[in-house]
Order: C-alpha cells, then structure tokens, then sequence
C-alpha cells in the first residue's frame, strides 16, 4: 500500500516533532494586550473619522433621520444615475435617491454590476483605532462581488457598531460569514513607492457613519 | 515513508533542482551584479526607509506593541508544537465547509495538484493572488508547461511577470523597476495598451487595472496564497491592497489555494493578534486596504468550488530542525528585509530564491538544505548577514534571526571545514562598504557563540582580530561578561569599531595604491569611499532608531542601544 501525501506530510510533522522536542511544554499564549477597551461616543466618532479620513475615505456623519438626504446627496455629488443595493437593504435610505436603484438577486453577473456607478450597503462592526470597516456578507451588506466591482461605495455605518480596537472587533464577528475588511480605498505603492488610490476595488469609498443608531 | 512506529526519521528537505529556493551563483557572487545596479540600489534604499519609518511610527503608536509581540511569538510556537492536530481540524473544517483538502509532500506535487485541478475545470487561464507558496514551487513555469497561462494580478507581480523577471522583495516585488522601465514594460506587453501612455504610477496603475479588470471578470480560475488558516473555524484570509485579492477569492467559479503547512493557526481569536501585527510590521499602515476571510464554500457568495492545498515542501525537514523550527513562525511581514544593511546593499535577487533578506537567509538553507550539492549557493546565506540585530528588532513574532544564522554557520562549518567558513566570510564581506569591519565584527559575533551564551545575551571575553590590537594598544579591553550588541553599542565599543573602520579604510587605500586591485577589492573601495553618506544623515532618515547598519561608523554607534518599541 503506498502512503498517501496526507499520511506522509503528518507522519513527517509527528517525526519532527520528535525529533526536535518543544523547547517548552505546553505554552500557554500570553494576551496581555489590550482588549475590551471602551470609549464614550463622541472619542469613538471622532477616532474613526480621523482614520478614515487618514486613509482617504470620505466621511459624512448624520442622525438616522437624515440618512436618505445624505446618502442622495453623496450619490449626487458622484454623479450616481444606477445604484445597486443589496436585497434587504433598509429600502428608505434611498427614499431621497431619484436615480434608478437595482436590487441584487445574486445572479447578476459581475460584468453588469461593474456597469452600476455605486453601490449602497449597510456594515457589521467598525474598529475605530485602524479606521477598518467589516461586512459580512449579512442581508443589508450583501455578496462580496456587489460591494467590489462597482466603482463607489457608500457604506452606511451606525455608531453603536463601531468599536475601540480590533479585537474588540474580531470578537463581534461570526467566523463563518465571508468577511472583508475595509480599510480606505484600494490603493499601491508598487511603482516607485508612489501611492496611488484606487486601484481594482471601488475607487471612491463614502462612509456614513450615523451617530444615533 | 514515515510511520508512527520506529524510530522517527528526518523528514526530507524541498527536491533538489526544483523550485525557486536556491540561486545559481553564491551570494557574493549574485550581489556583486546587484552592486552595480545604481537603480537598484536607490530604489530599494527609499523603500525600505520610507516603509521603516512608516513602520515605527505606527509601532510606537501602540502601547502594547511589545504584549502584542509577546502573544504572537507564543501563538507560533503552540502553533508549531501542534502541528499534526491543528492540521487535521483545519481539514475537517474546511471540508464540512464544502471545500476539498489537498496534501502536497513537495512543490512538484503541489504544482501537479493545482494543475490537475484548473484542468478539471476545462479554463486555460488561471488568476493570481501575490502567493509567496506558489512562488516558491514554480507553479506559473509548471502552468504554462502544461498550456495554462497564469495570469499575476498584484501590480508589481504583474510588472515582474510581463517582464520575465524575478521578485527583489517579499513586499514591493518590483522595487528594482523605476516608472520608465514600467512604462515601457506596459508597452511591450500589455495587448492593446494606449501607445501613448506616460510615466504617471497613476496612468500605469490605471493601464494595468484596464488590462487586469477583463481577467477578473472573464476568468473562471483563481489561484491564491494564504496569511492565515485557522484551524478552529476553518477560515483562510488574504490581507492584501490592491483590491486584486478580492477580486480573485470572490468572482472566479473555482478558487484554488495553496497554504504552507505553518500558516496555520489555532483559534480565530488568534486573528485579533496578528491582524494588529502583519499590517503594522510588513506596509506600516494601522490596517491594510482590504482582508479577506472565508470559510470554504458560501452558497451565493463567492467560489463555489473551493480546494485547499496544504504544502509540505521542506518544511518538516525545517520544522525537525531547532533552526527551521523558529525561523517557521515567520509571517512574511518583510520587517527584517527593511532594516537589513546586506539587503539594501545587495537586494532580493543575490539571495537566489523566493525568500530573500535575514529571514531568507535561514529559511531557504532549511527548506532546500545547504550542502545539497557541491558548492551549494544555499551555503553562502548564513554569511549575508551582518548579524547587527535589528531584525529581530523589528520582527513581529520575535524571530532571534541573528541567534539562528550563527547557528548555522557552525552547522555549515561542521559539514564543509572551517576553510569553507573563513571563505564565506571574506566573500560575503566583499558586499559591504567596509569589508575589514564587517568580518571583525562577524568574527566577534561567532565568538560570542563560542563561548556558549546564547539569545540576546551572547557574552565575549576576548575580541579576535583585528579589534583586539586596537583594544589592547587602547587598554580598553572588551569587558568579558557583556553582550555583544550592548558592547558594540557602547562608548567603548564604539571607539574600537572607529579604530577599526580606520584601519579598514587605510588598508584598502594601501591595497589601491600597491595596484593590488582585484575585482573584489573594487567593489570594497566603493563601499568603503567616504564616510557615512550625508543623506543617510539627513532628511530624518534617522526618525528611525534602530540599528541598521553593521558596518556603520562609530559616530552612529554612539547613539545609543536603540530598541525598537519599547
Ligand atoms: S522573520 Fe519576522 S520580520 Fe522577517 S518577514 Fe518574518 S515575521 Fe517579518
């Protein structure tokens, strides 16, 4: 019977281990980092907004009530005629929008959605320390494809889910979703260190954050 | 063939003559090209200080920077002491996730593997994510081989692929290309490209995303890497910049990734530390654009046909090895390539294989061997180093990288002769500005071993030569129970290093003018001509408090024991 590559590769791992003992027992991981940390709302707004805008998203904050008025206004401003939403975005945040809004049904090949001008989606958690927002592939943040191949993206962000550090954020997550993390634009450095925004995700990223909800 | 019963037997290095983890010239022999590359050299020494200074600023921005250090060294090491378990979870999970699990004992088997699978799928092209794995297999020459063309999405492996050449750095691949080059690298290859594109990064990021947008949206495969898998959840994730890496995980019908068997971690709670680790150490940004993390097959959403390949290739060999063992627990943040004086001088590509910098020069020897072959190129690494320290300084997972490579050279010197060694030595000093120092300091360094001190606290009685004539005609006679890197960051040490770099500069100067010039000493002279270059010194280049450079003069030396965020 000849071994299989899995049997070999573990029988490997099991002769080295071995062969070159831990150093140490078991270890036991030290976590003495900073974890759980909270901050009133006004810090965690203005963390967040400081690095976003660091990392070249726009942002625009508002009351609940306001969020149609202000996500029309970023659609506008960005010359947005054709959104997509997902399918179970909160339908009255586009009350404001007179363009023409395409729900996603999961079937639209990609090629169409990079025919949209924008794309509007809720989001899961925030972490205000690195500026990185977190979708989840939840109903009102939809496929992975609808929120990357548009080429704006408004993200609508309620400050309730916006935590401190990154595991205060790592913590809210369900592991099994399909998870993106969103820090700014895309962007590279790659021809002589020269940073340029924008380079295959969305080139614009708006983020409204709502102080209220 | 390996069983669990018997005794354990040493599990074999990465295939001779296979793959990218061994050069076809020595170290010395490769950077003495490199050397001659002016482009090179400035390009890669505005990288690796702007992405530095980068680095440290947002370090130094966290106050648990050196706790977060702490939980991720111990992470790796309970990673690595359970390995077999963790492994098997993370197959189980991934496969009840709807994904397939795939073993590769080496990188052929690996390349056979994904080829196998692609063909499967009846598309002839294939998208890539920046995969440092499938780099080191040789998996695009094994695609095109059997009429599959791989097509590199990361912009700098784009501009390295259509130029068929090879990367210079784990991070900035194509740091060795300036904006003309890429320009008309554009315009050779890139079909249909606008005749008139300029030399804007903006206008080629652009011509590059036009070209690269028609492959995501037309192309059923996708070939990745990974950062991380996690065991526990059977979650894979690509942190990356560019957006190219989501494109890839999420349009493609198939998705293929291929995962070194170390990047495994146990429990998705371990993310919350290497997701503050990576990004910060490896582009110096508080977070990168975009991470990616899936868990197999997601009905709706993304690939769903999802393969998992878990390569071997050397690493168990690695993994039997106190050495390779460490040296696994690297997250390819490319910290240690940034701060490395041999690096800056010599660049990626004298390393000869896909790792290259003071982590290459451990890993590759312990994936691929060293002594593999007569005059191995691979047995010349463990000399690129200065073994100034500010690697481990710098690493994330605390690698002692210096600690490791003077391991391996007493393990090279007992396969291949202390000749061999006295050899390497002479012809890796040859890559510095000052050759003379260089080797004093390494001979000070293996000494320090000697004495049987190991880690930080490497101890010297006594300095060999030269230093020893300078001390002793000084009476400042190294003090015998002090590290070696405290001493050499001492006012003391430091008058002896100017002593010493003095004479360094004397000699070579005695060597031009008795006409004894070899090409080796050409090289020397422009090392060591002049002192510390002026910009070097200006521009605030020193932001930067590390030690980076192991043949600086004394004046840099006075400036104190530097540690990185303390
Ligand atoms: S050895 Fe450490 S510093 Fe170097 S690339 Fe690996 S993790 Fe980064």
């Amino acid at each position: 019977m000849t071994a299989t590559a899995r049997d070999t590769v573990l029988g490997r791992i099991r002769d080295a281990l071995a062969l070159a003992p831990a150093p140490a027992p078991a270890t036991t991981v030290p976590r003495a980092y900073r974890t759980g940390r909270t901050l009133p709302d006004a810090e965690r707004l203005a963390l967040l907004t400081d690095r976003l805008t660091d990392y070249k998203a726009q942002v625009h904050t508002c009351t609940r009530e306001r969020t149609a008025e202000v996500i029309a206004g970023v659609l506008r401003e960005r010359g947005a005629h054709r959104v997509g939403v997902p399918a179970q975005l909160d339908e009255r945040w586009l009350d404001a929008y007179d363009g023409e809004v395409l729900t996603d049904s999961g079937d639209i090949p990609a090629p169409a959605l990079g025919e949209l001008d924008g794309v509007v989606t809720a989001s899961a958690v925030s972490c205000a320390e690195t500026g990185t927002i977190f979708l989840d592939g939840s109903p009102d943040q939809g496929r992975r494809a609808l929120s990357l191949v548009p080429d704006l993206h408004v993200c609508v962000v309620d400050l309730s889910s916006v935590v401190v550090g990154v595991p205060e954020a790592v913590a809210r997550l369900v592991p099994e979703r399909p998870t993106t993390l969103i820090s700014g634009p895309s962007a590279t450095s790659d021809i002589e260190l020269e940073r340029v925004e924008g380079v295959h995700g969305p080139r614009t990223l708006a983020v409204v954050i709502r102080t209220d909800a | 063939m390996s069983t669990f019963l018997g005794m354990p037997a040493t599990p074999p290095r990465s295939p001779y003559g296979t793959g990218n983890l061994r050069g076809e010239r020595t170290f010395p022999q490769a950077a003495h090209d490199e050397l001659r590359n002016e482009q090179l050299r400035r390009n890669l020494g505005r990288a690796t200080h702007t992405i530095r200074a980068k680095r440290i600023a947002v370090t130094g921005e966290l106050p648990d920077w050196e706790e977060l250090r702490d939980a991720g060294a111990a992470i790796k090491t309970d990673t690595m002491n359970r390995l077999p378990e963790l492994l098997e979870r993370l197959e189980r999970k991934v496969t009840e996730r709807g994904g397939t699990v795939h073993w590769a004992r080496d990188g052929v088997e690996a390349n056979e593997i994904v080829t196998r699978l692609v063909r499967a799928t009846g598309s002839s092209d294939v998208i890539k994510v920046k995969s440092m794995a499938t780099q080191e297999t040789g998996l695009n020459e094994h695609l095109e081989s059997a009429g599959i063309t791989p097509y590199e999405t990361d912009l700098a492996e784009l501009i390295v692929q259509l130029a068929h050449d090879r990367p210079s750095h784990i991070l900035v691949p194509a740091i060795h290309r300036n904006r003309d080059e890429i320009r008309q690298i554009f315009l050779d290859h890139i079909p249909g490209v606008d005749p008139g594109l300029d030399n804007v990064p903006a206008h080629l990021a652009a011509a590059a995303r036009a070209y690269l947008r028609e492959k995501f949206m037309t192309t059923r495969v996708a070939v990745s890497g990974a950062n991380f898998g996690i065991a526990e959840t059977g979650t894979l994730s690509v942190v990356e910049s560019e957006g190219n890496g989501r494109m890839c995980l999420t349009l493609p019908d198939t998705l293929i990734t291929v995962m070194g068997i170390e990047k495994v971690l146990p429990r998705y709670q371990d993310l919350e530390v290497f997701l503050q680790l990576l990004p910060r150490s490896s582009t110096g940004e508080r977070m990168n654009p975009y991470t990616s993390m899936w868990t197999g097959v997601t009905p709706g959403d993304g690939p769903q046909d999802f393969h998992l390949v878990l390569l071997d290739n050397g690493r168990t060999a690695a993994l039997a090895d106190r050495i390779g063992r460490e040296a696994l627990d690297c997250i390819r943040c490319s910290a240690c390539l940034n701060v490395c004086p041999v690096y800056e001088r010599a660049g990626g590509h004298a390393y000869g294989s896909t790792y290259p910098g003071p982590i290459g020069a451990v890993l590759t020897p312990q994936l691929a061997g060293m002594h593999a072959a007569k005059d191995d190129p691979n047995s010349s690494l463990p000399y690129a180093s200065s073994l100034c320290g500010a690697c481990f300084d710098a690493c994330p997972v605390k690698i002692d990288i210096p600690s490791l490579l003077v391991e391996l050279r007493h393990q090279n010197t007992e396969q291949a002769g202390t000749t061999a060694e006295k050899l390497a030595m002479k012809a890796a000093a040859t890559v510095m500005r000052n050759p003379k120092l260089y080797t004093a300091v390494q001979k000070a360094a293996s000494l320090s071993r000697a004495v049987g001190v190991g880690g930080r606290d490497r101890t010297i009685s006594r300095l060999p030569a030269p230093l020893d004539g300078w001390s002793d005609s000084r009476d400042t006679a190294a003090p015998p129970t002090r590290s070696f890197r405290s001493w050499l960051a001492s006012a003391e040490g430091a008058a002896t290093m100017r002593a010493a770099a003095e004479e360094g500069a004397r000699r070579t100067a005695d060597d031009r003018t008795g006409g004894e010039r070899t090409a080796d000493n050409r090289t020397a002279d422009d090392w060591t001509s002049g002192d510390r270059t002026a910009d070097n010194r200006t521009g605030g280049e020193r932001t930067d408090a590390e030690r980076t450079d192991g043949d600086r003069t004394a004046d840099d030396l006075t400036e104190g024991d530097h540690q990185e965020g303390q």
